[in-house]
């Protein structure tokens, strides 16, 4: 029977790896992320994880012990955030390239400077460009799910690429929800027999040189690289359709049907929408149950699946709207707007006609987003569609808070 | 170079877009990189083996009386010559052939 438990975020992604058999966990502790490294050590010296624990000097090496654990044939974990996250960007970048099934967790955190620990999507949205995977989570049970489908994703022969799985700093890390435990028979029959290194190894039965010299500006490595870029560009649209098989898998076998790419929230009938990301969702759905209620014609759509972008999915769900609100937690410093309004921006080039969309950015270092907040994002978001003015200047929510 | 007798993996076996290996000796001619090369002095020479620990690409050969670069790899850095505690090895420049 699967077993119900009372945790947080941070709780229930250690219940995630346990489930998934790790046999090599690195991590270096950094707020918001400190409890799940500290849930993990628990795990292994409990005996709950019988993984090799690597405490290593920081996150640099956290991240470099996993790919030569996983270039040995290992299944690897580790999770980290903000400063931590830029100190491991030099093997972080190179992770996905070498084509590595490393799973992480990022426990987002706004950047620094000002000076803060607390949450944030800027860490996560600052790496979203080098290749990897990355889910945002909504409530604690979609972290310990999401976490074991991320192995399953990322070990896909037709992907093998590695996993961020995202969960919003202090607002999921700490909020204590109702979780439940799958079976540990399940999950192993769900994930099947694990292989990380059929495709380069560190093996003396298979000596190969890994990573070697390639490239240049004549040779046989000009069209090599181009091979190997286009080679993780293809997996990373694969990725897609795998994304969605496995959580159809998992619903099936778990009852939980978690949407793959994105979720679309009341948008039957809907006339414009809000478009959210990881843990604000919730706050957002409620605003949108008292405008419903109100006689307002909008709906939500979640964004589960960042990286690889659902553009076919988003392209979908923003034809049924004249006017969509893109609410960001995290700063897009080159466009003076938000992140993910950049890539929703993008997604509209691909509909018939253009559309007004606004930017909204909010939750900056900790603050929270409310359901007020997203009570006047939604009356913002009508009123370019009454006026229907294409471009206007970036809200700031918590501005006036 | 020492011919490779078989290759260790089959890398036919795999996708070959995925991460970058080598199961074969790499056939790049560092040796056409030199702008100067390294001479030794066969008089100075002492078969210290200063410069066969020294040489980054290890191609420092050894002979029945002295040391020498193997000149299809040696990428002419100079360090042999540097460190040679006995000024052995002079680096001369390349000429056009």
């Amino acid at each position: 029977m699967p077993k119900t438990i009372v945790c947080d975020g941070n709780e229930a992604a250690a219940w995630g790896v346990a489930l998934s058999r790790p046999d090599m966990v690195a991590v270096y502790p950094i707020t918001p992320q400190s409890s799940l490294a500290e849930y993990i050590s628990q795990f292994v010296a409990d005996g709950i994880i019988k993984a090799d624990l690597m405490d290593v000097e920081g996150e640099h090496s956290v991240l470099s012990v996993l790919q030569g654990a996983c270039l040995a044939g290992a299944r690897t974990f580790t999770a980290s955030c903000g400063q931590g996250l830029a100190f491991m960007f030099e093997p972080y970048f190179r992770t996905p390239q070498l084509r590595l099934p490393i799973v992480m967790s990022i426990v987002t955190r706004d950047g620094i400077t000002p000076q803060c620990v607390w949450g944030g999507q800027q860490d996560a949205m600052t790496v979203k460009e080098v290749g990897w995977i990355h889910m945002y989570c909504e409530n604690a049970q979609e972290i310990l799910d999401t976490i074991v489908m991320a192995y399953k994703i990322a070990e896909h022969r037709d992907v093998m690429l590695p996993v961020n799985v995202n969960h919003d700093g202090n607002y999921l890390s700490y909020g204590v929800e109702r979780v439940e435990l799958p079976d540990q028979e399940d999950v192993d029959a769900f994930l099947g027999e694990k292989n990380t290194n059929w495709h380069v190894a560190l093996d003396p039965e298979r000596p190969m040189g890994v990573d070697p010299l390639t490239g240049g500006a004549g040779g046989p490595g000009v069209s090599m690289f181009v091979r190997y870029r286009k080679g993780a560009c293809q997996a990373m649209q694969n990725a897609l359709g795998v994304i969605t098989e496995v959580h159809e898998e998992w619903g099936k076998k778990f009852g939980r049907f978690h949407p793959p790419l994105i979720e679309e929230y009341r948008m039957e009938g809907a006339e414009y929408a809000l478009i959210t990301i990881g843990g604000m969702s919730g706050a957002a759905k409620d605003a949108i149950d008292i405008a419903r209620e109100a006689g307002e014609k909008v709906g939500a759509i979640r964004i589960k699946t960042f990286r690889p972008f659902p553009v076919e999915s988003l392209r979908k769900g923003l034809s049924k709207v004249k006017a969509v609100g893109v609410v960001d937690r995290a700063v897009n410093f080159g466009w003076n707007s938000g992140p993910v309004f950049q890539e929703i921006l993008s997604t509209l080039y691909f509909l018939e006609k253009r559309i007004p969309a606004l930017s909204f950015i909010g939750g900056l270092a900790g603050s929270d987003i409310t359901v007020d907040h997203f009570a006047r994002a939604i009356d913002q978001t009508k009123e370019v569609l009454l006026k229907g003015d294409l471009v206007r200047e970036t809200i700031w929510l918590n501005e006036n808070d | 170079m020492r011919k490779q007798a078989k290759k260790p993996f089959d890398q036919s076996m795999i996708p070959n877009d995925l991460c970058p290996i080598a199961t074969d000796f790499s056939v790049l001619i560092t040796g056409d990189w030199r702008a100067e090369r390294p001479v030794v002095l066969r008089e100075k020479c002492v078969k210290c083996a200063t410069c066969w620990g020294y040489c980054p690409t290890q191609c420092i050969v050894e002979k029945e009386k002295w040391f020498e670069a193997n000149l299809e790899i040696c990428k002419g850095c100079g360090v042999c010559a540097r460190e040679c505690p006995h000024n052995a090895i002079i680096m001369i420049e390349e000429q056009e052939d």
